[in-house]
């Protein structure tokens, strides 16, 4: 635990739900993450944050396999998924087993052209549930758990793109619940919505976090302070500083951290 | 710098509106000029043919005497070759687009066979004949039938469905094959559940469109030598003996509206100018059904497909 002791020496989260370990990324020829090593706390928010560009949602789309679907991506390094500790970067395992058990919410909401009930019932589906009694129990907690169900439970048939924009990034929140991940990604999940949306968000976040391990990437160090426990500061693709959110935030380790977090570039 | 004054900018204003002005003019009379042609013609055409529309004509196999003389074999030949076309070509061109936008590898064969695919749009249909003639009718041996003139067709339009294809697919956008991925789907089912069903408005007009540029054509099916006289139909698809079902009609000989059309125009004396007419208006009917179906179909489906 090297990486921890030179930050932060007392503060190392426990118990892990993901770590990585040396973690490169490259897209052809060009090294967009630079040897991370960072855990992830078991039913706590980790905040992702630092200057657009510097590989935040690059490093995020690694734990999902995301770059998988697009040719000439490289990865090195290891991403370990506890409690079984597999490197989800095998060449062995399947992507698909991988986006199984972790669930991603995307910048842009992005609802299925179908209804709310088929969009939150995508997931079981693929994964093979016809029952139509269990669909319908996992879609309505789900849309509970994504505090959606009252405002849309008398017109789960309605297209789920003539709600909102917050609505709809509740929807995808809920889509992404309804198979139970263990990890849950969230990429700028509020960068699209107005201030009261993302608010509702951010507190749904935080009810959420008992159930489900979160890891968020967002260019607003306020959500970050206000959602997270442990924040990541990223710069240029490296990890620069990791620490609990309050000590990060208010007694930064490092120059760049702290010149970031006030404000003074990014 | 000084502001230039408002009278100062008067006449440029003026000026710029005697531009406007005439381009109106330009483009209005460009616009009449091709409508008008056209609208003419088929008028023209209307008015020689649409009195000899009538039930005896279409039921009437084609005769020495232009009074008698019917449609049928052309249109049922028509309606069968198309069958064929949609048969072969949809399918194929609707996979090969697919495989080409969603599985292959981005590598210079495939770059190489999208340029090529592009290409093949604009090649001369009489060449997708003489290719027809060499390997269907003499290599494989499948005769002139309606068999050999619906494959060449479904050649023909092959190219247009999956250029036509590709873009519909294209047009989703890459946030909603993400969300499908994410949630652990497969290739197939992200194409299954969620890219062929939004672009199948795209898709269906693209098909429909080629569909009705193949009832047209008629060079491609005078190479591989289809009849122009013709007084029997095709052998029934139906048989009252088991298994009920009979292919036959594949290899019959067989000749299609435009080439109908053509042998009546090409008759000395005014009689059969009427036929050829009412032909002509049958067709262009046919095609202009088949492109509203076009409209209607994507005008239906792009309401239930939004982001």
């Amino acid at each position: 635990m090297d990486a921890a002791d030179s930050t932060h020496p007392q503060e190392w989260p426990k118990p892990l739900k993901a770590e990585t370990r040396a973690l490169s990324f490259s897209y052809g020829n060009r090294l967009a993450l630079k040897n991370l090593s960072l855990p992830i706390a078991e039913y706590q928010i980790t905040a992702l944050i630092g200057p657009s560009g510097c590989g935040k949602s690059t490093f995020l789309r690694c734990f999902n396999r995301m770059h998988d679907l697009y040719a000439g991506n490289r990865y090195e390094g290891e991403i370990l998924l506890y409690p079984d500790q597999r490197n989800i970067l095998a060449r062995e395992v399947d992507p698909i087993e991988v986006r199984m058990r972790i669930a991603m919410v995307f910048q842009k909401p992005n609802p299925f052209p179908k209804s709310i009930y088929d969009n939150v019932a995508y997931g079981l589906r693929v994964r093979g549930t016809s029952e139509r009694q269990l669909l319908d129990e996992k879609v309505e907690q789900a849309l509970r758990s994504a505090a959606l169900w009252e405002e849309v439970k008398d017109r789960l048939t309605a297209r789920a793109t003539s709600l909102s924009g917050g609505q709809q990034q509740r929807l995808c929140i809920a889509r992404a619940l309804a198979t139970d991940p263990e990890l849950l990604l969230l990429d700028e999940p509020t960068s699209a919505l107005d201030p009261i949306a993302t608010a509702s968000i951010e507190e749904l976040l935080l009810d959420l976090k008992s159930r489900v391990t979160i890891l968020i990437v967002t260019h607003n160090m306020q959500q970050a302070a206000r959602v997270s426990d442990w924040t990541a500061f990223m710069y240029l693709g490296e990890l620069v500083e990791f620490g609990l959110t309050k000590q990060l935030f208010t007694t930064p380790s490092k120059k760049q951290t702290e010149d970031y977090i006030t404000g003074r570039f990014g | 710098m000084s502001t230039p004054s408002l009278s100062h900018s008067t006449p440029s204003i003026a000026r710029r509106k005697i531009a406007e002005a005439l381009f109106k003019i330009v483009g209005l009379g460009s616009l009449t000029i091709a409508v008008g042609t056209l609208a003419l013609l088929f008028g023209a055409l209307l008015y020689q043919g649409a009195s000899q529309i009538d039930w005896q004509f279409l039921m009437s196999f084609p005769s020495r005497h232009a009074a008698e003389a019917g449609i049928l074999p052309a249109w049922v030949g028509s309606t069968l070759i198309m069958l064929v076309t949609a048969v072969v070509g949809i399918p194929l061109g609707v996979a090969a687009a697919i495989y080409l936008e969603e599985y292959a590898r981005k590598t210079w064969m495939t770059e190489l066979i999208e340029v090529t695919v592009t290409n093949l749009a604009g090649v001369p249909s009489i060449i997708y004949g003489l290719l027809a003639l060499g390997l269907f009718v003499y290599i494989l041996g499948l005769g002139e039938s309606i068999l050999v003139a619906g494959l060449t067709l479904a050649l023909l339009i092959l190219p247009v469905v999956i250029v036509t294809t590709r873009e519909a697919i294209r047009a989703i956008p890459v946030e909603i094959r993400e969300a499908a991925y994410g949630l652990g789907a497969t290739k197939w089912q992200t194409v299954s559940h969620h890219v062929l069903p939004y672009s199948a408005a795209g898709i269906l007009t693209g098909i429909i469109l080629a569909l009705s540029r193949a009832i047209g054509e008629t060079a491609p099916i005078v190479t591989i030598g289809a009849l122009t006289f013709i007084a029997f139909l095709p052998p029934a698809p139906f048989t009252t003996q088991p298994p009920y079902i009979s292919f036959d009609w594949l290899l019959s000989p067989f000749t299609i509206m435009p080439i109908q059309m053509f042998g009546w125009v090409s008759r000395p004396g005014e009689d059969f100018a009427g036929n050829a007419a009412a032909a002509g208006v049958l067709l262009v009917g046919m095609t202009l059904t088949m492109n509203g179906l076009a409209i209607y179909l994507r005008y239906r489906m792009r309401k239930q497909v939004s982001w």
